[in-house]
């Protein structure tokens, strides 16, 4: 029969690491096809941690290794202060996790999936009704709890999906693309429980295809691809990776927009929306340079934006073999 | 706890889930007993009169019939129902909820556990109701005593297990719930290669030890003797060692399943 259950206390050498999720040299291939080619990760405890990537690069694949689904082929890996090869039992009493695709029971009501899993947490009677009323009141799922969850709309279904996973209050939260089919209202809501997880000191390890999810939410964030961690840092020192700073001016004159073209020396010309850019960090001085610049040669332009690098230009940078596709329209910040 | 405690409770959880689906939607499990029924009717009433010439040398009436056929129904009724349980397995393994049970620390075996024991008490309670249909259009025992009615009892508990087993490797071993229903198709089919409808000494020769040596017939003379008196001889041990015999042979091959990583 499959391994039993293990007792769920902390065990190792005696003291509390402060590192919740560590991976070196974590390796999985599906066949032939190479997924992860060697993975190193460090995220302490208390911490939000972001893995981006393209589709098909791995994130769905780590999370599962991580959260003890499928086994590496290689790798050293603790969660929780638990090998995860040696003990998954342990890892998984100290995991919740919330995968990419919806784990709910659909032919049960909302409470039901609640309550199951409270009884799969051993949670004595009362305690799983409280757990699964609070949880319920909070992802705003009090009126559907009695219904067939195979009725709710994706939103209700991921709401959900994330409330039963909180049921057994787990240390350590994966959280596998979780505002993926989102309205903006939700999703919102999502990022404040998330950002509520961590204040109560919960490690979360979340996969996104929403950049500015891992800018609004992660202290550290991995940009996976071809199966290799291509950068790592915090949001700002990933921008710094790219260029990308510029500053754009647009015309509805076409004399004024040729004379500036001609004025100006290191601009990227765009004659059909008659609009140029001007490499910048955007700062107050360069910015200054260029409206002098702009006054001595006597031209005006209609609409001056700045722009900084954003993680969508990380992102491009790093996951497309550093072919930048063209963004013709991108909004100030 | 202990972990045998957590064991029996995890299992106990799943299988509350199980009969909760089945409570909830009742007509799954209510059309699985269709077939068995329709065959037990159709057998009677209309070709009863030149089925019930094949039995006991000839001259045997209706009421003979339905006591022929009866004990097959029944044990049809079980390769019915865990048909049931295959497709059943195969939707609920491609569910995401099951890679949620496997990254909780719940005991390991208790989602298969739980689909078990609950198509067991399935296929008990199916097998209530197709007896019922039959008391009701006239199958009596004849003087089965307390122990014999246990022994049914049992064996059709047993037989329930064995094919349970059997149909839960089928329901992990299919990509989806079409597949499972036809891999599973041959546990009603058995029934009619068996001493269910005919006996199976008036079937071609060639084709005798098919019919006599399949899971079904053995299970099927067993009942037909404890509930009707006629001899059981070696089919006895035969049903039995069926039984055993399918029991390992699905447990390993289902749990095998089930502890390898999901796709
Ligand atoms: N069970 C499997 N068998 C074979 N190949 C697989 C399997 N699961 C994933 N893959 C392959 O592994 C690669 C990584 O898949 P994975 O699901 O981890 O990507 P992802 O980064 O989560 O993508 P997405 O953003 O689309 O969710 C893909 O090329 C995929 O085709
Ligand atoms: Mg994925």
């Amino acid at each position: 029969m499959p391994s039993s259950v293990m007792p769920t206390s902390r065990q190792g050498d005696g003291h509390l690491s402060t590192t919740a999720i560590s991976a070196v040299g974590l390796r999985k291939s599906y066949g032939e096809k190479l997924v992860l080619d060697g993975i190193d990760l460090h995220i302490p405890a208390g911490s939000v941690f972001a893995l981006l990537g393209p589709n098909g690069a791995g994130k769905t694949t780590a999370v599962k290794i991580l959260s003890t689904l499928i086994a590496a082929d290689a790798g050293e890996l603790h969660v929780g202060g638990h090998d995860v090869a040696a003990d998954p039992q342990a890892v998984r009493a100290a995991i919740g996790v919330t995968g990419q695709f919806s784990a709910v029971d659909g032919l049960i009501t909302g409470e039901e999936n609640m309550l199951l899993m409270a009884d799969l947490h051993h949670l004595c009677k009362r305690e799983g009704r409280r757990v699964a009323a609070e949880l319920l009141e909070r992802f705003d799922l009090v009126d559907a709890a009695k219904k067939p969850v195979s009725t709710y709309s994706g939103g209700m279904k991921r709401r959900l999906d994330l409330a039963m996973t909180l049921v057994g209050s787990p240390r350590i939260i994966f959280l596998d693309e979780p505002t993926t089919g989102l309205d903006p209202r939700s999703r919102h809501n999502m990022w404040a429980i998330i950002r509520g997880l961590v204040s109560d000191g919960v490690t979360v390890f979340l996969t996104t295809q929403y950049l500015d999810e891992a800018d609004e939410l992660a202290d550290r964030i991995a940009v996976l691809n071809d199966g290799k961690i291509v950068a790592e840092g915090t949001a700002e020192e990933l921008k710094r990776l790219v260029p990308g700073g510029h500053v754009r001016l647009r015309f509805t004159d076409p004399t004024a927009y040729q004379s500036a073209a001609d004025a100006l020396r290191e601009v990227t010309r765009d004659d059909q929306a008659l609009s140029l850019s001007i490499p910048s960090d955007g700062s107050q001085r360069e910015l200054r340079s260029i409206l002098d610049w702009l006054d001595s040669v006597g031209v005006e332009a209609d609409e001056l934006t700045v722009h900084t690098p954003d993680l969508d230009d990380v992102f491009f940078a790093l996951t497309s073999g550093g072919n930048v596709p063209h963004q013709p329209q991108k909004d100030a910040r | 706890m202990n972990s045998l405690s957590l064991a029996v409770r995890d299992s106990h959880t799943m299988l509350r889930r199980n009969l909760l689906h089945a409570w909830r939607y009742p007509s799954a499990t209510l059309n699985l007993l269709l077939t068995p029924i329709m065959m037990l009717l159709l057998f009677v009433y209309i070709f009863g009169d030149v089925m019930s010439a094949g039995i006991a040398g000839g001259g045997a009436d209706r009421s003979d019939y339905i006591a022929y056929i009866v004990p097959g129904i029944l044990l049809m009724t079980v390769g019915s129902t865990v048909i049931g349980a295959a497709v059943y397995v195969s939707m609920d393994m491609t569910e995401g909820l099951i890679a949620r049970f496997r990254t909780m620390a719940v005991y390991r075996g208790s989602v298969v556990v739980g689909h078990v024991v609950g198509s067991v008490l399935q296929s008990v309670a199916s097998v209530v109701l197709v007896g019922a249909v039959g008391v009701a259009i006239g199958f009596r025992s004849t003087d089965a005593t307390a122990l014999e009615w246990l022994a049914a009892f049992g064996l059709i508990a047993l037989f329930a297990l064995a094919l349970t087993w059997i149909a839960v490797g089928m329901g992990m071993a299919s990509p989806n719930p079409e597949a499972a229903s036809n891999m599973a198709m041959p546990l009603i089919l058995l029934p009619l290669i068996s001493s269910a409808f005919i006996p199976a000494g008036t079937m071609p020769g060639w084709f005798r030890p098919i019919a006599e040596y399949q899971p079904f017939t053995p299970a099927i003379e067993t009942l037909r003797g404890l509930l009707l008196g006629t001899e059981i001889g070696h089919n006895g041990w035969l049903a039995l060692a069926w039984c055993v015999g399918l029991i390992a042979l699905g447990y390993r091959w289902s749990t095998a399943q089930f502890n390898r990583d999901p796709m």
